[in-house]
């Protein structure tokens, strides 16, 4: 009985870790169509913004709820400027540059900060189901992932700004016939999608390895999960992080941790195979 | 007596996407040596109709039949096969290779090296190209890139050849000689052609079928076609009952 | 020029830079120390691999991000054969079939199951993390393959070396391994060039510029992007076998995504499209990269990604197609140059007077 809890914790702490980890790059990639190959990189930095300064005398919820949106949210800001916009519409070409972005921030991080920094200890305590203990940090986790789902659908559907970026990803020339400046859009979009995932590598940052190279082990999740989900950036990426979310943290309970990657990456092909277009391909379609 | 098999048939082929019918219950028939002009005003379904013909489209309903044999759903390739070539609407040909090779290409698959190179020098010809035989297709002019691609649908040596506006952006001199083409390959094989170009197709229509929502208005010889009132009004937006 | 001249002279060039690789490949041994003949060899091996990504995406049109799992599969191959069979012949034969087939499984998943090709690049990057996460768990002494005991994440150490085909007793010493390799990679090169060269070839790279139009003209798509795919699978397992050779080791390291990112960033600095390209580009980051390796200043992976991002945006053919347009640019204004008739003198342009 208890066992059953710990494992529904655990699916959930799954669930929630994936949700948060992929909307950022939902929203990227969703939205915008491009392929960004830096989006570990861009959790990884929400980790050290949310490290560096908690370490330096900062409050931990301003540190992680604060400080590492906003900076990777700027960091995003430049990428776009200096980088993203000369290559909208060469989808391999975005792909390298964003990998070649990914090492070159890696290799900055590294010469700043070294291989390994002193970790955020994780707030909030424990709480125990029979014998076993829990951490009160999970259900925090899936509440935030929760909250940023209900924000991102709230600032897509009901703001001026949600409904000029989703008329621009669906047609920009009609947009700018309308006066919306479509360059604008994609910066503000990108921004957003990296400071969302800033805000998930910053959550992350008590519970994860904080290294310069943690942002390998999401990318590839990250993707298959946001590509499993289809079109509906917040629907789809919800529905597909819930399935292999589950699938990951039962296969992982049931034999081991690789085993339950392995499970996780097997469903997404299979999934792929059988629903090219990703789940809200076939259901959810048309919401958001 | 044995009953004629037409080259190609259509019947009550239907495409739907999502809740627009593009093509509405269409049953069409076209003989050997045929060549039968395809017109209508800009989202009547005569491309969705190519599509279907060529593979490039499952139709939701209905059937095809080349010579008898059911190809409606089947891949472009088996089609192709089969003996039907197509000049789509969009060009598609490759615009990285010269015209050379997009003619090779053409040629080669079922023919030896030695007939490819002579079948290759000759499409080359007819379609007046020869001094760019290695000029790379991406860089020629709109009308010569069509006819780049007539060339391989000539080289792949199909029974039926579907032209897609044909004439699209060409000069006048340029549409005089693709009707020459046409009147040419027409002497042995059969076509069907869409154009928005009237004088165009008065060079070479026989017979005319006119589209219209998806549906078959009318069918008959241009002369009549041109005098019938609907056909006016339905180029001219006009709702008309078919 | 007519183009049977042309085309004359370009293969004549072509036959003697073979000539001359091949001497090379012979003399080095002579004149190179054997730390450096060792290097070469380890990027002999290495070029292998990239001309394999080179070929699929350069003119296949496939990007695949998962050209380390075939590589992976070939050393692994090679090291379980090897110790198993005691002759390295039948290994460096299974380090070449046992990766083909695994891409042709892959291939038809992929090209048979209507899969975008963006989405392939997914699926190739998932697979390889998939042999990472099994191979690399593979520790205890249950996991064997015959006499071979797989590893886990300490590897296999103690790799049997090649030896003279079906003659277990003759090992290829140091300068053996260099010829083996490097004679490997010189042979890669012109099967894939016989291969671009003949029908095959031809059309692959014609359903690369636009499948539409080959698949109306007749060609199955799916068939020849699936044999491309498999050819990669199977340069690329070769190289595996060779670098696995090389290092007489074999770990689950060799599936890291890392390598994956080298492999495009050698292809795309070198120049998508050439087959020279590929190799001239892996030579170029992999001396660097031991160049950087080899001091503290800089990270190496800082360096790299500054690279590539200046190559993507600045000089996004690549090198060699980069060498090349200016080659001819320079060669196509020398031709130009005015003639002027015979007898007649050319006029000097008036100079400016010195200012006094």
């Amino acid at each position: 009985m208890e066992l059953a809890a710990i494992l529904a914790l655990d699916v959930l702490n799954g669930v929630a870790s994936l949700i948060l980890l992929c909307l950022g790059l939902a929203i990227i990639f969703g939205m915008m169509r491009i392929i960004n190959l830096a989006h570990g990189e861009f959790l990884m930095l929400g980790a050290y913004a949310t490290v560096v300064s908690t370490n330096a005398g900062l409050n931990i919820w301003l540190a992680m709820l604060v400080v590492a949106p906003l900076f990777v949210g700027l960091v995003g800001l430049v990428v776009e400027r200096c980088l993203i916009r000369f290559l909208y519409g060469r989808l391999v070409d975005t792909m390298l540059a964003t990998w070649g972005l990914s090492l070159a921030i890696v290799g900055l991080v590294t010469t700043l900060y070294g291989n390994t920094i002193q970790g955020v200890p994780t707030p909030l305590g424990g709480f125990s189901i029979g014998e076993y203990k829990s951490s009160l940090y999970t259900p925090f986790l899936a509440l935030m992932a929760l909250a940023l789902l209900a924000a991102v659908w709230a600032l897509l559907s009901f703001t001026r700004f949600g409904l000029v970026a989703r008329a621009t990803m669906q047609n920009p020339n009609m947009a700018a016939a309308l006066g919306v400046d479509p360059k604008r859009v994609y910066m503000a979009t990108f921004a957003l999608g990296a400071a969302v995932t800033g805000l998930a590598g910053g959550l992350m940052a008590p519970v994860a390895g904080v290294v310069p190279t943690m942002g390998a082990a999401y990318v590839a999740k990250a993707f298959i999960t946001v590509v499993g989900g289809g079109a509906a950036i917040l629907s789809g990426t919800a529905a597909s992080a819930a399935l292999f979310g589950f699938i990951n943290q039962t296969a992982s309970f049931l034999t081991t941790p690789v085993f339950g990657e392995v499970a996780l990456f097997v469903t997404a092909i299979v999934l792929i195979r059988l629903l090219p277009q990703g789940i809200s391909g076939r259901f959810f379609r048309g919401s958001l | 007596m044995a009953e004629i098999v037409p080259l190609l048939q259509t019947r009550n082929l239907t495409m739907r996407f999502g809740g627009v019918v593009a093509v509405d219950d269409v049953t069409f028939t076209l003989g050997e040596v045929e060549l039968r002009c395809l017109i209508g005003p800009n989202g009547a379904g005569k491309s969705t109709f190519f599509k279907m013909l060529t593979g490039q489209l499952k139709p939701t309903s209905g059937a095809i039949t080349f010579r008898g044999t059911g190809v409606a759903g089947a891949a472009s390739h088996e089609i192709a096969r089969l003996g039907v070539g197509i000049k789509t609407q969009v060009p598609n040909v490759f615009n990285g290779l010269s015209v050379h090779e997009n003619l090779w290409i053409a040629a080669r698959r079922k023919n030896t090296p030695a007939r490819t190179r002579a079948l290759v020098d000759e499409v080359i010809g007819k379609i007046r190209l020869s001094r760019k035989a290695e000029a790379i297709v991406g860089q020629l002019s709109h009308g010569e890139r069509q006819w780049v691609e007539i060339g391989t649908v000539l080289a792949g040596e199909p029974e039926l050849i579907l032209l897609d506006e044909p004439a699209a952006g060409m000069t006048h001199e340029e549409v005089v000689r693709t009707a020459e083409i046409i009147r040419d390959i027409n002497t042995a094989q059969a076509l069907i052609v869409v154009e928005h170009d009237m004088q165009f197709i008065k060079m070479i229509a026989k017979t005319v079928t006119v589209f219209h929502q998806g549906r078959v208005l009318m069918e008959d010889t241009i002369d009549v076609v041109m005098r019938d009132p609907r056909v006016r009004d339905v180029y001219l937006g006009k709702k008309v009952a078919a | 020029m007519a183009t049977s001249t042309r085309r004359a002279i370009s293969l004549a060039a072509q036959l003697a830079a073979l000539a001359a690789a091949v001497a090379g490949v012979l003399y080095a041994p002579a004149v190179v120390d054997l730390f450096d003949l060792m290097q070469y060899t380890f990027f002999a091996a290495m070029c292998i691999l990239a001309l394999s990504l080179g070929f699929i995406w350069g003119f296949g049109g496939i990007l695949s991000f998962g050209q380390t799992a075939f590589f992976g599969l070939g050393a692994y191959a090679y090291a379980v054969a090897a110790i198993n069979f005691g002759d390295s012949t039948p290994a460096l034969a299974l380090a070449v079939v046992v990766p083909g087939l695994f891409a042709a499984a892959l291939g038809y998943f992929v090209f048979y199951g209507r899969i975008s090709d963006v989405y392939l690049g997914v699926i190739t990057l998932t697979v390889t993390l998939i042999l990472f996460n099994l191979v690399n768990s593979t520790a205890g002494d249950e996991y064997r393959i015959g006499a071979a005991a797989l590893g886990g994440f300490n590897g296999m150490p103690s790799v049997p070396t090649l030896n003279m085909p079906f003659d277990p007793e003759t090992i290829l010493e140091p300068e053996g391994a260099w010829l083996a390799t490097a004679g490997a990679l010189i042979l890669v090169y012109v099967l894939l060039r016989l291969i671009l060269a003949s029908r095959f070839g031809r059309v692959a790279v014609a359903i690369r510029e636009n499948e539409t139009r080959a698949a109306l003209l007749g060609y199955d798509p799916r068939l020849y992007k699936l044999l491309v795919f498999v050819i990669g699978g199977g340069v690329a397992g070769l190289g595996g076998a060779l670098y696995a050779n090389w290092g007489a080791f074999v770990s689950p390291t060799i599936f890291a995504l890392s390598l994956s990112a080298e492999i495009i960033i050698w292809v795309t600095i070198g120049g998508l499209g050439t087959l020279i390209g590929p190799v001239v580009g892996c030579l170029i980051i992999e001396m660097l990269v031991a160049r950087i390796g080899a001091q503290q200043a800089v990270n190496a992976n800082l360096v790299l990604g500054v690279i590539l991002v200046g190559f993507v945006l600045l000089l996004p053919k690549g090198l060699v197609p980069a060498v090349r347009d200016v080659a001819l640019r320079g060669l196509k204004a020398v031709a130009r140059r005015p003639r002027l008739p015979v007898g007649v003198e050319a006029v000097p342009a008036e100079k400016p007077s010195v200012a006094e």
